[in-house]
């Protein structure tokens, strides 16, 4: 199946939902062409600005744009957007309730080649608690969209965190984004399985070799981390006998930590949580990394069946 | 500025100054020295300058202030209830629970209040982000800040400083609260922000020095910020901490401790009389 860039689909869907629309104004910290926003601003280079290297002044600025009445969405690596800036998107953006969309690229292992340094693993532990902070993790090009647009019409800070590399198309173009909406891509009776972002197509992955050895494994897209889809968790918990949580982020304060938070409150369920254990990443493919670090669809296997034999 | 005009904002400032020693008083806890040290300003930019409307808060095209400087919230709230936005009675519920009127400034709870601000530095960065809304939106407003000398040491005042220089962000009126004081001891003693003018003048700003208690000195400075259309404005204000309180006057230990029952009588019979 194709792949698509997520990113590249950020930028296009910048330029389509804000060429026209005067309110849209798009920041970047000198990553434009990584990000993608330099899709948005070659076209529109009245309300595009880079700031150059100047992230903290970039957030408290795109705070101050914001607050005389345009949406605002800033982009840099998750590291630098997020990692970089954390007290001025908690004190600029979130005590402002500022509308500001930070859409960071670059999450997480997927980064490849350059290494810890650039990838950030900790960035849904960070903004989960900020209160007025929502965070969506796509899982491909169209949810990318859906997800930018929504931020777009919608007021206060949104988080979108999206991968460097390409994804399989998941979702049609009739996927319509909901916040606080998770996506059953697949039902199932024994197990679930809940990923996010490049995770998605591993579960995917994951679930077909389930089948063949009769282990009936649900995959469930959890694209909005907060607010957490409570309803088709519970379901999905109740429904199985046990789930499985995979992320391309550190397995503290991430997807699996919002779902054992839950779950573990309301209806104690057996749990593996699969992400990085808490250790820096390093250079290599995104798919040696992937390997490396066990986030492959082989692991969860291995996982599903520990839990449910 | 002729005679009246000159004795009515010095009295505004001194009420703005008796206001922050009776709610911190009553607070118990909070930011006298510099909260006394930006009343004149304050008082010029509130009762004499900005196109603002307290019984329309939000009016399009309004001029704003962002107090950068945070801390000095109550010298703030003061300007803000004696301007009209909401009732003086309620400086005296600051920092108590319910009370709309938190120890740093708040956007979301206080009519008035146009960012928020208290984790230094940031507020620069966000009076030259509304110079660039407003510039989109064809509005001609001005925005006017002040920061601290001390928060002239965080790394992001200058990489406020750099964009607004560069961008040519001629709206944007920044004071500089050049008391020579911080928490720790004076300023040019800890990390000294020496030469001043020159560092702004190479961030491209327009720069002025004034006495920043000197309401006539101000007046020459925001009309000289009025008719510079091609850089930021950097006033430079000298000032003297806990200005108009003897006792607190560029003393080091009344930077966030509250006046006790007695000390606000003494500085308020002071005030009074000054
Ligand atoms: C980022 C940040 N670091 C530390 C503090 C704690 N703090 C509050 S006021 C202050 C000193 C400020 O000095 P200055 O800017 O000179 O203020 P002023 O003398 O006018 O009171 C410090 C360190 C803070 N509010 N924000
Ligand atoms: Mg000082």
């Amino acid at each position: 199946m194709a792949k698509e860039s997520l990113r590249g689909e950020y930028g296009k869907t910048l330029l389509r939902i804000g060429r026209d629309n005067k309110n849209i104004v798009v920041l970047d910290a000198d990553l434009a062409k990584s990000t993608k926003t330099l899709t948005f601003g070659k076209e529109v280079a009245e309300r595009f600005i880079d700031m150059g290297l100047s992230e903290q002044d970039m957030i408290s600025t795109a705070a101050g744009i914001s607050l005389t009445g345009k949406t605002v969405f800033a982009s840099t690596f998750c590291v630098f957007l997020i990692g970089r800036v954390y007290d001025q998107v908690r004190q600029s953006v979130c005590y402002n309730n500022a509308n500001v969309k930070l859409v960071g690229t670059h999450s997480g292992l997927g980064v490849g080649e350059d290494g810890a340094t650039h990838q950030m693993l900790e960035d849904i532990a960070l903004l989960r608690p900020l209160p007025n902070m929502r965070v969506i993790v796509p899982a491909d090009a169209t949810e990318t969209a859906r997800a930018v647009e929504y931020a777009a019409e919608n007021d206060g800070p949104f988080f979108i965190r999206l991968t460097r590399g390409n994804l399989e198309k998941i979702y049609d173009s009739n996927y319509k984004f909901e916040l606080g909406r998770a996506s059953v891509i697949k039902p199932g009776r024994d197990i679930t399985l809940f990923a996010i972002g490049a995770m998605v197509e591993k579960a995917l992955e994951a679930a077909k070799v389930l089948a063949q050895e009769s282990i009936d494994a649900a995959v469930i897209n959890v694209s909005t981390v907060k607010p957490l889809d409570k309803d088709t968790i519970m379901d999905a918990a109740r429904k199985t006998r046990a789930v499985i949580t995979i992320e391309d982020h550190s397995v503290y304060g991430g997807l699996g930590s919002a779902i054992a938070e839950f779950l573990s409150q309301n209806h104690p369920t057996k749990m593996k949580i699969i992400g990085v254990e808490g250790v820096f990443g390093r250079s290599g493919s995104a798919a040696d990394l992937y390997s490396h670090f066990k986030l492959t669809a082989h692991r969860v296997v291995d996982e599903a069946r520990k839990l449910i034999s | 500025m002729n005679k009246t005009e000159l004795n009515r904002l010095t009295g505004i400032a001194r009420e703005i100054r008796i206001l922050i020693i009776k709610m911190l008083a009553e607070a118990g806890s909070g930011h006298p020295g510099g909260s006394l040290s930006i009343a004149d300003i304050l008082s010029y930019l509130y009762f004499k300058e900005m196109r603002i409307d307290p019984q329309n808060p939000e009016m399009q095209d309004r001029d704003r202030f962002l107090l950068s400087k945070g801390h000095a919230a109550p010298a703030l709230y003061a300007a803000l209830a004696l301007r009209g936005f909401f009732p003086v009675e309620d400086l005296f519920s600051l920092r108590k629970i319910h009370s709309h009127l938190q120890g740093h400034p708040h956007h979301i709870d206080t009519p008035g209040v146009e960012a928020s601000t208290g984790s230094l530095g940031q507020g620069l960065s966000m009076a030259g982000g509304m110079v660039i809304g407003c510039k989109l939106s064809q509005s001609e407003a001005n925005i006017f800040s002040i920061i601290g000398d001390g928060e002239a040491q965080e790394g992001q005042i200058w990489e406020a400083a750099m964009t607004a220089g560069f961008r040519g962000l001629a709206n944007l009126c920044v004071f500089l609260d050049y008391n020579d004081l911080q928490i720790d001891g004076r300023v040019s003693k800890i990390k000294d922000i020496y030469p001043v003018k020159e560092k702004w003048q190479a961030f491209r700003w327009h720069v002025l020095e004034i006495d920043g208690h000197n309401l006539e000195e101000i007046e020459t400075a925001v009309d000289s910020f009025k008719s510079e259309k091609e850089k930021p404005t950097m006033v430079i204000a000298r000032t003297t901490k806990g200005k108009g309180v003897s006792f607190m006057e560029d003393g080091v230990d009344w930077h966030g401790v509250a006046p006790n029952r007695e000390e606000a009588e003494k500085a308020l019979k002071e005030l009074s009389n000054g």
